[in-house]
C-alpha cells in the first residue's frame, strides 16, 4: 500500500533558486541558507521516498488572472520549469505520477474538495526552489512529483482549517492506492515576508515560532489561525504558510519534529524549514 | 468596503481581492505576456508603444512607464505580476522592495539584515502613526 511518512516543509524564495543558478552558494550572504539543508538533503537521500506531493503556489506563472483555482492538482506526465521573466530555471524537467494523482483528485473529490485537475502546467520557482534545497541538483529529480498548487495571491486564499482537512483528504487517498510506494508530502512557502508596498520586509521572528512549535504539537490551534492575523501579523505574503497545514494535515496525529531550521534573511524572507515524520513510521 | 475594514487597518499594504483583480486585469495580463522572450524584447523596443496593445488606462501605462510599484499596486498590479517587469529590467524582489519603501538597496538590505521590519509599530494604522 501506499503511505505517506513525513513531511517537510520549506520556504521557497525565488532568490534561493538564482543563488543556487548563479553559483552563489559560499557566499557569506547565502552559504548559512544552504548548511540549513544539510541535514534534511541526508535525510531525504536516506529516506527514497519514491513520490514528493508537492503542495506550492504558482506565482503569475501557469495561472494568470485569467485562471484562478483555489487548488490545482497536477495529474500529467510531466512539467516544465515556468519562464518567469528571466528565462527558464536550468533544472530538471518535474516527472509525474498521472496514475496516483488520478486516484488522489478522484478520491478527495468524493470527499467533497472539489480540486481543479491540470493535465498540464509549468511550474515555478514555488516548486523548484524547494527541490533544489532538499536535492541541489541532479541531472533528474530523484522521484516521481506530484504538484499542488494553491491559490495565495488572489483573497480570499483557502483558509487553513480547510487546507488541513484537504491534507486528512490526501492521506485518506493515498493510503487506499494498492501500490507499494513511500510518498512525502511538501508544504512550501512562508514564512513571515511582506514583498509589496511601504511595509515590505516586515519579518515577525515571534509569530513564525510559534507556528513552528504548535505545527507538530497543536495543529489544531495553527488551522484556526484566521486571514487577517497572518496579513497583519506575518506580512502580506505570510499567507502562504496554510500550504504547510495540507501537509501536517496528510500525516497521523502523533508526529515527530525531525529537524528545524529558521533564518533570517533570505532575500525579503524568514526562511523557515521543519521535517515532520510519523511517529509510527519506522524505517527498518 | 466600509471603514471598519480591518485589512485597511494594516499600514503600507494592499490587499489582492476581486474587485482590484478586476481593476488590475489588463495590467496584469500586459505584465504576464513578458513570460516570453520574443515580447520582452519587444517593450525594451518601445515601452510606450508595446503598452498600447493593452486596453489598460493611461495611469495604469504611465505607472509601468514611471516604475512606479506602489501607483501600479493601487491601481491594481499583483506583486507577482509586476515581477515580470522587474525580471525584464534585470531587477530583483529586494531591489523592488527597497525602491517601494524609499530605501536606498543598501538601507534595505541592512534592515533585512538586522531581523527585517519589526512588527511592533507596524501591525495597524494607529500603531504605526505612535511608533517612537
Amino acid at each position: 500500500m501506499a503511505k505517506i511518512v513525513a513531511s517537510v516543509n520549506c520556504s521557497h524564495v525565488p532568490a534561493i533558486g538564482a543563488a543556487w543558478d548563479l553559483g552563489k552558494t559560499d557566499t557569506p550572504y547565502w552559504a548559512p541558507v544552504f548548511k540549513g539543508f544539510d541535514f534534511s538533503k541526508k535525510w531525504i537521500a536516506d529516506l527514497r521516498p519514491d513520490v514528493i506531493i508537492l503542495v506550492y503556489n504558482d506565482h503569475a506563472s501557469a495561472f494568470s488572472v485569467e485562471l484562478i483555482p483555489t487548488f490545482a492538482l497536477g495529474c500529467a506526465g510531466e512539467f516544465k520549469p515556468a519562464d518567469e521573466g528571466w528565462g527558464p530555471r536550468p533544472v530538471p524537467v518535474v516527472q509525474g505520477h498521472p496514475v496516483l494523482a488520478a486516484h488522489i483528485a478522484q478520491s478527495v473529490i468524493l470527499d467533497e474538495f472539489d480540486l481543479t485537475i491540470v493535465n498540464k502546467m509549468d511550474v515555478d520557482h514555488g516548486l523548484t526552489v524547494p527541490l533544489t534545497l532538499m536535492f541541489g541538483q541532479p541531472k533528474e529529480w530523484p522521484c516521481k512529483i506530484i504538484p499542488l498548487a494553491v491559490n495565495v495571491v488572489q483573497y480570499p486564499p483557502p483558509t487553513g482549517n480547510r487546507c488541513y482537512n484537504l491534507g486528512k483528504a490526501i492521506k485518506k487517498a493515498v493510503d487506499s492506492f494498492p501500490e507499494d510506494l513511500r510518498v512525502v508530502i511538501f508544504g512550501t512557502g512562508g514564512m513571515s515576508h511582506q514583498l509589496q508596498g511601504q511595509r515590505a520586509g516586515l519579518i515577525n521572528a515571534a509569530f513564525d515560532e510559534r507556528l513552528l512549535d504548535n505545527l507538530s504539537k497543536n495543529p489544531q490551534e495553527v488551522a484556526g489561525i484566521p486571514f487577517i492575523e497572518y496579513f497583519r501579523e506575518a506580512g502580506s505574503e505570510g499567507i502562504e504558510m496554510v500550504m504547510w497545514l495540507i501537509a501536517r494535515g496528510a500525516l497521523e496525529t502523533a508526529v515527530r519534529e525531525v529537524y528545524r531550521f529558521y533564518h533570517v534573511p533570505a532575500s525579503n524572507t524568514a526562511l523557515g524549514h521543519l521535517i515532520l515524520e510519523n511517529d509510527s513510521f519506522s524505517r527498518t | 468596503m466600509t471603514q471598519t475594514n480591518p485589512f485597511d487597518d494594516v499600514p503600507g499594504t494592499t490587499l489582492f481581492d476581486a474587485q482590484r483583480s478586476r481593476q488590475g486585469y489588463h495590467l496584469n495580463m500586459f505584465c504576464m505576456s513578458l513570460m516570453k522572450p520574443e515580447n520582452r524584447a519587444l517593450f525594451k523596443q518601445d515601452e510606450a508603444a508595446y503598452l498600447q496593445q493593452w486596453p489598460m488606462t493611461q495611469r495604469q501605462r504611465e505607472a509601468v512607464l514611471k516604475r512606479d510599484w506602489n501607483r501600479m499596486i493601487e491601481l491594481g498590479g499583483n506583486i507577482y505580476f509586476l515581477a515580470k517587469i522587474f525580471s525584464t529590467d534585470g531587477l530583483s524582489f529586494q531591489d523592488v522592495a527597497a525602491v517601494m519603501t524609499g530605501c536606498t538597496p543598501e538601507q534595505y538590505a541592512r534592515m533585512m539584515l538586522n531581523g527585517g521590519r519589526p512588527i511592533e509599530g507596524n501591525r495597524s494604522n494607529s500603531e504605526h502613526k505612535n511608533r517612537g
